[in-house]
């Protein structure tokens, strides 16, 4: 591992999600700490259910935090203006687009928002980082076709290249493997860890790919019932945090391959 | 990749201004092209000519114009807002609203009996009912949707609104006389004319004002095509934004309705007719578009409904309907489905 300059974007300390009613706090995961550096990717895995999503949904500021604190660029998260969120931190969601029938270089030139004037007129350094957007994600041939003429895939990297355009410190991404095939997971991991470390950006993902992800990822955070621990996926295999993941009835982990096994 | 739609604005410009002027020249008397243009810049030779233009075929061309515009812009507005293809004025219980004001107006008064059981209830107060029934019905839904975060759940309220004053009507009717009813029947064919210029001046302006707004929300509703979490992480003020959106149309579909009677189909119809045109998602190019679309095809349903050369007048709403229904199903065969 290099040692380079470390630079702290997000730092997560004593945090605690859940859903708030009037009546009863239902706490889902508690004592989440974790600090990501810039240009690392991150992935998030765990068992369905127990709380990715609403982890994410916490650090993407679309619900509050019960308690503990999330502090973006020394920031808290609850001071800070939507606006200001808008320019650090973008988001690639599970939830389908309202119009598909968007242009992909519509949907990618909406990612300069919060920088465009009140009608939303592009500059030409607008529309410079757009068509590098589109050239980091590969998908300059596609720009003129309307979004429902897209394969799964292939919209999968027109939201990356929206995020991109949007140029922010944080891109944060919810399952964005599900729906794909082997070959399409594999490849927009293996994208991010090149955006990450092209851009600097820190990327942050949740996903079911637990192999792809101890292959690909500089951190890795494994949520469990008990804890929410985080490193770097080497020290996590030897601490033998995989394996306590499932039950162990169906599958086990291989410390030697590194991934989950059938058990027969 | 700047497409240039500085030639389809530019066609649809010169289409508006023919419309306006063959508008103004087609009805019970027609008068030439060359006359109306005099009528219209200077005084024309012929004096009742020049009455009929300035005191009722402007007006009324003017209505015309306001009116579709108008319509097109709230259902391009409500169609973003709530993800709906099907989205247009009526889907939010606006004109329902309106409608009830009305009927509560026109057709009660048998019940409440008095001084209105008698006399024929005047413009304005078919006016101010509509308005403060719109009024209410946006201030319910306005009240609804500070509360509920689901869009879905506010057209369902509009469409309940929609069924609360058909139920109202029906009863209404059972007790009301024949010309009450006759009364509110012809109120709900709709219509363009006998507008005096000081309404025609209030119409105007409250008119100007929603379109400001809409204006306004261009940037907006851009973004809401991506979803409201999405808009969100964008800087987008969800909760203004969408109230701006809902009072911008609330208060031209509101007027429009009050003015001129509930008229279907056009906020529904044009959108769709315009994005078929203008192959883009972008509201900074569909509104202009929406704008100029929709005063053309009024224009035209308004001429159609004059039957140039004969005494009679239609309802404009049965006209728009023809119009715009086979659109919307023509739309529907040749897509397969519809989008926004």
């Amino acid at each position: 591992m290099k040692e380079n300059k470390q630079h702290t974007i997000l730092k997560v300390n004593q945090l605690s999600i859940g859903y708030k009613t009037k009546k009863a706090e239902m706490v889902i995961a508690s004592n989440i700490n974790f600090e990501l550096q810039k240009g690392e990717l991150i992935g998030l895995v765990g068992a369905n259910g127990i709380g990715k999503s609403t982890l994410l949904r916490t650090l993407i500021k679309v619900q509050p935090e019960l308690s503990g604190s999330i502090l973006l660029n020394n920031k808290a998260l609850n001071a800070t203006s939507i606006l200001e969120l808008a320019q650090q931190l973008s988001i690639v969601l599970t939830e389908p687009l309202s119009s598909k029938n968007l242009s992909v270089y519509e949907l990618v030139s909406l990612g300069r928002h919060p920088y465009t004037n009140w009608i939303g007129s592009l500059t030409q350094t607008d529309t410079v980082i757009i068509n590098r957007a589109l050239e980091q994600v590969n998908i300059i041939d596609l720009k003129d076709k309307k979004c429902y003429e897209l394969s799964d895939g292939q919209l999968q990297k027109v939201m990356l290249a929206r995020a991109l355009a949007q140029d922010t410190d944080v891109i944060v991404l919810d399952e964005p493997t599900s729906h794909l095939d082997m070959y399409h997971k594999a490849y927009i991991l293996k994208l991010l860890q090149k955006l990450a470390k092209e851009t600097g950006k820190t990327i942050l993902f949740s996903s079911h790919e637990i192999d792809l992800a101890i292959q690909l990822c500089d951190t890795m955070i494994v949520m469990q019932k008990e804890e929410v621990v985080y490193g770097q996926p080497c020290h996590l295999i030897s601490e033998g945090v995989f394996e306590t993941l499932f039950p162990k009835d169906l599958i086990t982990f291989d410390e030697n391959l590194g991934r989950f096994k059938v058990t027969k | 990749m700047k497409t240039n739609y500085t030639y389809p604005f530019v066609i649809l410009t010169v289409i508006l201004l023919f419309c306006f002027v063959l508008n103004i020249s087609l009805g019970s008397i027609n008068i030439p092209f060359s006359e109306v243009l005099k009528g219209l810049f200077s005084t024309s030779d012929n004096e009742v000519w020049q009455v009929i233009i300035s005191k009722v075929r402007l007006p009324k061309a003017i209505t015309a114009i306001m009116v579709g515009s108008g319509l097109g812009i709230s259902g391009l507005l409500m169609q973003t807002l709530f993800r709906n293809p099907l989205a247009g004025p009526f889907v939010l219980g606006i004109s329902s609203g309106a409608s009830l004001g009305v009927a509560i107006v026109i057709l009660g008064s048998g019940l409440f009996g008095g001084y209105f059981a008698t006399a024929l209830i005047s413009k304005w107060s078919i006016v101010i009912s509509a308005s403060l029934g719109s009024f209410l019905v946006l201030m319910a839904v306005l009240a609804v949707s500070s509360r509920v975060r689901d869009t879905m759940a506010i057209l369902i309220i509009g469409l309940m609104f929609g069924s609360i004053t058909s139920a109202v009507v029906s009863v209404l009717s059972y007790f009301s006389s024949a010309e009450q009813l006759q009364q509110y029947i012809f109120w709900g064919f709709g219509s363009l004319s006998n507008l005096s210029s000081k309404e025609l001046l209030i119409f105007f302006a409250i008119y100007a004002v929603g379109l400001v707004l809409s204006i306004a929300s261009i940037k907006g509703l851009n973004s809401l095509l991506l979803g409201d979490n999405y808009a969100k992480s964008l800087g987008l003020n969800l909760k203004q934004s969408r109230f701006i959106i809902i009072l911008a149309t609330s208060l031209i579909a509101g007027t429009i309705t009050a003015f001129a009677g509930p008229i279907a189909f056009i906020g529904l119809a044009i959108p769709h007719l315009t994005r078929q045109v203008f192959k883009t998602t972008n509201h900074k190019i569909l509104l202009p578009a929406v704008f100029l679309f929709g005063a053309v095809v009024m224009l035209i349903c308004d001429t159609i409904a004059q039957v140039p050369n004969s005494d009679y007048t239609l309802p404009i709403n049965a006209i728009t309907a023809l119009v715009g229904a086979p659109v919307v199903i023509w739309l529907l065969v040749r897509q397969r489905k519809m989008m926004f």
